[in-house]
């Protein structure tokens, strides 16, 4: 036992990413581990908040929300929830990468990653694009004159409501995009620094910690899709 | 120092069955199924995330136990803020 800590330590001083304030390499990165978790709590908490306004408005005004969610492309929907998808796999991936010391495919995994990332905003852009054009960006200009359909029968949507729903379509949406933009700058730091061969078997915590930020936008969005884009398309 | 018991085909096949979920709940959305609907679609999406949290996160065979305990107690926290706001908003209309 105080062999095995002995060596840890050994070997770690020799390692220049070693804080002073850590015994060794792996209490270092299971800190910073624990810290990226503790923010992604605050972003889950964040977020929450959010869908639980979702959750009150969609109940009490559920025909607005289905009326207008049926505005929303699902084609466009699924693919940016395929392109999340397919990055979190690169994401995974270029960590593994790190870990056994492969830069050229770290760095390609992590290239990959941003373009993906960016795919995601274009689309979005596209739709958001759309939202405008159909005037279903809430402010004064607003219009929504769409009927919700209950099995045939038409049912007439108050467009106040359906403006409410548009407004949390558009700020759940923005934030996510927000946190997407942030993500894609973050990995292209970490590309340059991973080219320039910061990253080794023995460090590696960024690529990591920002993979865990990675996958929890994906999260939110792995919830979104559905909640805002699949309300009540049967009919 | 191979810390990764996980193969690059595990991590593919869990991207795969992940986009194979999203489709599945696409076409699920244009199934009548009443009530079940969103539950069905928040069914999906909770063993999506699942998925990605205990395998693309790490957090199945993490070295740092308290990851486990934060991610956890993260959960529960939403779980009191989205069961007792809806069991208030649920039930003004009784009296």
């Amino acid at each position: 036992m105080a062999d095995s800590h002995a060596t840890a330590v050994d070997t770690a001083v020799a390692s220049p990413q070693l804080r002073h304030h850590f015994a060794d390499m792996e209490q270092q990165k299971n800190a910073a581990s624990l810290g990226m978790w503790l923010f992604l709590v605050t972003e889950i908490m964040f977020f929450g908040g959010m869908f639980c306004a979702y959750l009150v408005y969609r109940t009490k005004y559920f025909n607005a929300f289905a009326a207008g969610s049926q505005q929303l492309s699902i084609g466009m929907g699924a693919f940016n929830t395929a392109v999340l998808l397919i990055s979190s796999l690169t994401v995974v991936l270029a960590v593994r990468a790190a870990q056994d010391g492969k830069r050229k495919q770290l760095v390609s995994y992590l290239v990959i990653t941003v373009l993906l990332g960016l795919t995601f905003l274009g689309v979005k852009g596209v739709e958001y694009r759309e939202k405008f054009e159909k005037h279903h960006v809430p402010g004064p200009t607003f219009q929504f004159t769409d009927t919700f359909d209950d099995n045939g029968k038409k049912i007439p949507v108050d467009a106040q409501h359906a403006q409410l729903f548009f407004s949390i379509y558009f700020v759940m949406t923005g934030m996510h995009a927000l946190h997407m933009i942030i993500g894609c700058g973050l990995f292209t730091v970490l590309t340059v620094f991973a080219w320039k061969g910061h990253y080794s078997p023995g460090y590696y915590t960024p690529i990591e910690n920002a993979g865990l930020y990675w996958h929890l936008v994906d999260i939110i969005w792995i919830y979104l899709f559905p909640l805002l884009y699949l309300i009540s398309r049967h009919s | 120092m191979s810390e990764h018991a996980t193969s690059r085909g595990f991590y593919v096949a869990l991207g795969i069955s992940l986009l194979v979920l999203t489709a599945v709940t696409v076409g699920a959305a244009f199934v009548n199924l009443g009530p079940f609907n969103p539950v069905i679609a928040l069914l999906i999406a909770t063993i999506k995330a699942t998925l990605v949290v205990l395998f693309f996160m790490h957090v199945k065979g993490a070295s740092e136990k308290m990851t486990a305990a934060v991610v956890i107690s993260g959960f529960f926290f939403l779980a009191i803020l989205l069961v007792l706001s809806m069991a208030d908003y649920l039930t003004r209309a009784w009296r």
